[in-house]
């Protein structure tokens, strides 16, 4: 199945050469959006060949850039076809376009539009003008619920190579023999990977404005804490052992370090961080998350031989 | 819901006040309402609201603002120290394979 549109110049409704041009990505989401958005009016569409890439993206790679955009006004011979000279960009491309090189070269003057396509009616009837509320970019928690699946499956197809070892150790030690281990323990670390993964990969992002910290790792430590705590709690972890204290906060370690890690994940598809706190998050927080789970992982062998 | 901000004092953001001309061009571009127009040339207001996406840098004829553009992608930070490109990062997901439901401007 494809998701591009080939680049060019559409025509929505019954244009004429009065009619306003619209600047989008060849992602066929980011096409269709801008259609549905406009229904019964008459418009130009100009298509880049963004590689089938959203507009933010692009505009991030560049690929929604001065140049393409130049080159497809060229080869769709927009100057014969409307007789004003103002293109209206999505805003989320502004990261890739130099409006004044593009007025410079071409003569068209670029006009940045709303943010989403949903609001570019509005946006037309009021003379190219935008809101506030249009200009504005937030995250919330229909776009961060979207994200779920795709870092989900990610996780879980780790998980299904972190299960079977865990699950392994936990069989031949421990107290209870082979059926025993495995019936306890083997599967309160099946659970608790699973636990870890739903942690970081669907709490996290639905709870992201409530969860206390900036970084989104401290987020992501702080509810995979919260929920090792309470698997340990339902299972009914037996804490009143040395050794099943210290295996206890084994799993408190593992667990919120695993969460974590997914949660820190998620700064490449939010959209509030920026390259430099990333960098910064990063040399403590990787360092922080790969000590606290090797250290959580050996904890919890000392307490597999512990009476 | 309230304003998501990311970490303190940490983007690169700056702006040249001598050579604003006060077009208001990077305020139109900036999805994060990260400057303010204070009267005949702009200002940071937000600083950590900024994402570094470079929108204002590049769209400003006068080259008075400043910032050190990027993606703020941990996968792609990680490709990067370890020699990679950041063909990991969710922005480069292959067109064929990517999830039809993601919406544009939900990635990176």
């Amino acid at each position: 199945m494809s998701y591009t549109v080939d680049p060019g110049l559409y025509a929505l409704g019954k244009p004429d050469d009065s009619s306003p041009v619209l600047v989008t990505a060849n992602y066929k989401m980011s096409f269709d959006r801008l259609r549905e958005a406009l229904p019964e009016r008459d418009a130009w569409i100009l298509v880049l060949d963004t590689k089938g890439v959203n507009v933010w993206c692009a505009a991030g790679k560049g690929t929604f850039g001065t140049g393409e955009l130049l080159r497809r006004m060229e080869a769709s011979r927009l100057k014969e076809v409307v007789k004003h000279r103002s293109l209206i960009l999505p805003q989320l491309g502004a990261p890739g376009v130099e409006a004044h090189f593009v007025k410079a070269i071409s003569g068209f003057r670029v006009l940045y539009g709303p943010v989403s396509a949903r609001d570019l009616p509005a946006y037309l009837d009021a003379g190219m003008k935008a809101t506030p509320e249009m200009r504005r970019k937030n995250f919330p928690v229909g776009e961060r619920a979207a994200l779920i699946p795709i870092e989900l499956v990610a996780a879980l197809k780790a998980a299904f190579i972190a299960i079977p070892v865990l699950f392994f150790i936990s069989a031949f030690t421990g107290r209870e023999g082979l059926l025993g281990n495995m019936s306890t323990d083997g599967v309160f670390s099946i659970a608790s990977i699973l636990g870890a993964v739903i942690a970081g990969t669907v709490l996290f992002p639905l709870l992201l404005p409530y969860l206390p910290g900036r970084a989104f790792s401290t987020k992501g430590f702080i509810i995979g804490i919260l929920t090792a705590g309470v698997l340990l709690f339902l299972w009914g972890y037996d804490l009143h052992s040395p050794g099943g204290l210290i295996g206890a906060i084994a799993w408190l370690l593992m667990i919120s370090s695993v969460s974590a890690c997914l949660a820190m994940n998620f700064t490449g598809s939010s959209t509030y961080t920026s390259l430099s706190g990333v960098k910064r998050e990063m040399r403590w927080a990787l360092p922080f998350e790969i000590g606290t789970a090797l250290s959580g992982f050996g904890l919890w062998i000392v307490s597999r031989f512990m009476v | 819901m309230r304003k998501l901000v990311y970490l303190k004092n940490v983007v690169t953001l700056k702006i040249d006040e001598a050579k604003c001309t006060g077009c208001g061009m990077c305020l139109d571009v900036c999805p994060r309402e990260v400057l303010k127009m204070n009267g005949r040339h702009v200002q940071i207001a937000d600083r950590d609201s900024c994402m570094e996406c470079g929108a204002c840098s590049r769209n400003c004829p006068a080259g008075a603002i400043f910032v050190e553009a990027g993606v703020g992608c941990a996968a792609a930070v990680i490709n990067g120290m370890l020699g990679r490109k950041d063909s990991a990062c969710c922005c480069s997901v292959d067109p064929k394979t990517s999830s039809p439901n993601k919406s544009p401007g939900s990635c990176c």
